[in-house]
């Protein structure tokens, strides 16, 4: 119908939400099945006619023509003849103009689901819990800083494509990143922003086939995906990954997701997507929580802190390395992460903690943690999950499990 | 499309070369300077002595008024400027990468008000 199955999918969705909400209200039309694929159609046609006329807008508005340096003249090295990069399509040009770096990234964010995924200024503005005419604002001063400054609508010459491509990749991420943390109800706008995400990730894949990172940060967003499902609780408390029920986990977008992975070939250079979703493959293809292979996640959090350093990234590795080793490695490398004061604020640190020591059986000590946790955890599912943990090891609570 | 690459660097850093870093440095913006010119992208660029030598002069109320110093107290001071002609921002940023000053201050690119 619209040729983009996700598109198709999406709207058919959308027009069953509105089924729902008009249907009780004008009575059900006399051909249900016509009625809906009449107004998935219609939708999806707004949005591409949307993305469309944006695009468009933002073609004019780069002023520059694309392609053409060789007037650039020297140095050679870093910029050679026209399409160098040998990549020529016009949503590709609109993807690295929209993440432009010269470009706040809130903006970078809001061009790109303006110009590439066609939702409404409200829409985004929604999604990120701003005003719309703050969002508006922010559009247009983006817009105006890409005419005025000359910001160029192309792909980006082959020696400035791999910094500027991890620059795309970023903001996918990012934009997955705030709809997957989002949880249900109020913030199932959020949670859309999930699906833009994975859209535009798969459209990267196909225009750069032949770039690891983009098939890596795609790979990663269909496992995490897969397992939204069984995340949450009835009650909206987060769930661990140990105790996720895995046959609410979507065993296709696992598969997709292994397939986007490691395609058939020789296996590609490992870069800081393309590791996270091999950790993410762990945890989605083990039957069992206890069938994880915790000792291969290790590793892998292992190479990712050679490649990109970063206290969260040990924070990783010592959990993971508790499952593979024993709490008591774990304890020692989050004392040491502790003492560094590196993660000072942030819940995960005393939260990993209280985990390790739960497991332990040191009851009390795990409580104290998780009662640290607790008053720095913003997000409610989180929350109510910690205060689960905290009534399990709280020995002074008598409503507490055993 | 103009630009003006403004360097932006801590004086007190600068000021404290030694002769031969100092000459190193001269050595480095000249060769800069030769390879954008040959490029054709620049159009004109100067060092600009240290903030202790500048002053600041307003009007207001028909009054002048003349001060010591720079206009804002910062981390970093302008110690000089290059414009140039760049096919687009991309480029401009490109040429603000190799000024030597970048290493360790800041460059800002600003595009020139063209009418």
């Amino acid at each position: 119908m619209t040729g983009d199955w996700d598109l198709a999918e999406e709207c058919a969705q959308d027009a069953f939400a509105r089924a729902l909400d008009r249907w009780p209200r004008d009575g059900v039309p006399d051909r249900p099945g016509a009625w809906l694929t009449t107004t998935a159609r219609h939708r999806a046609m707004d949005r591409l006619r949307r993305a469309r006329t944006e695009a468009e807008k933002l073609r004019e508005i780069a002023a520059t023509s694309y392609g053409d340096y060789g007037d650039y003249g020297d140095p050679p090295d870093r910029y050679g003849p026209p399409d160098e990069s040998g990549i020529e399509d016009d949503r590709l040009r609109l993807i690295f103009t929209c993440c432009h770096p010269a470009l706040p990234l809130d903006a970078r964010v809001a061009l790109t689901l303006r110009t590439l995924a066609g939702l409404t200024t409200a829409e985004i503005a929604r999604a990120f819990l701003v005003g719309d005419q703050a969002m508006a604002k922010r559009l247009v001063r983006a817009k105006a800083k890409i005419r005025e400054a000359h910001i160029p609508y192309r792909v980006p010459p082959a020696p400035l494509l791999p910094e500027r491509t991890a620059g795309v990749l970023a903001v996918l991420y990012l934009l997955f990143n705030e709809g997957y943390s989002a949880s249900e109800g109020a913030d199932l706008i959020r949670t859309g922003l999930c699906a833009e995400a994975i859209r535009l990730a798969r459209l990267l894949v196909e225009l750069m086939p032949d770039e690891p990172e983009a098939r890596g940060l795609l790979a990663l967003m269909l496992f995490h995906d897969a397992r939204r499902e069984g995340r949450v609780d009835a009650d909206g408390a987060l769930v661990p990954l140990e105790e996720q029920d895995r046959r609410r986990w979507n065993a296709a977008t696992v598969a997709e997701g292994l397939a986007v992975l490691w395609p058939p070939g020789p296996p590609d250079r490992p870069g800081f997507y393309r590791l996270q979703a091999a950790i993410a493959a762990c945890h989605a293809t083990a039957p069992t929580a206890a069938d994880t292979d915790w000792p291969r996640i290790a590793r892998l959090y292992g190479r990712l802190r050679e490649l990109t350093p970063s206290p969260v990234v040990e924070l990783n590795l010592a959990v993971a390395r508790a499952m593979a080793e024993g709490p008591a490695v774990g304890l020692e490398l989050i004392a040491e992460l502790e003492s560094s004061g590196a993660l000072a604020g942030y819940h995960l640190l005393p939260a990993a903690r209280a985990d390790l020591l739960r497991r332990l059986g040191r009851d009390g000590e795990a409580a104290a943690g998780y009662r640290a946790a607790l008053a720095l955890a913003a997000s409610e599912p989180e929350r109510a999950y910690l205060r689960r943990r905290l009534r399990e090891t709280d020995e002074t609570d008598e409503t507490g499990g055993a | 499309m103009r630009y003006l690459l403004i360097i932006c660097t801590d004086e007190n850093t600068t000021g404290a070369l030694g002769p031969e870093e100092g000459a190193a440095m001269l050595a480095d913006y000249t060769a800069f300077g030769e390879e954008m010119g040959r490029r054709g992208v620049l159009l004109g660029g100067e060092r600009l002595r240290p903030t202790s030598d500048a002053t600041t002069v307003r009007v207001r109320q028909d009054e002048v008024l003349v001060a010591d110093g720079p206009f804002a107290e910062t981390k970093e001071q302008v110690g000089g400027y290059y414009l140039v002609d760049c096919k687009d921002l991309d480029e401009a940023i490109e040429v603000a990468s190799r000024i030597p000053g970048a290493r360790h201050g800041t460059i800002e690119v600003r595009p020139i008000w063209e009418r």
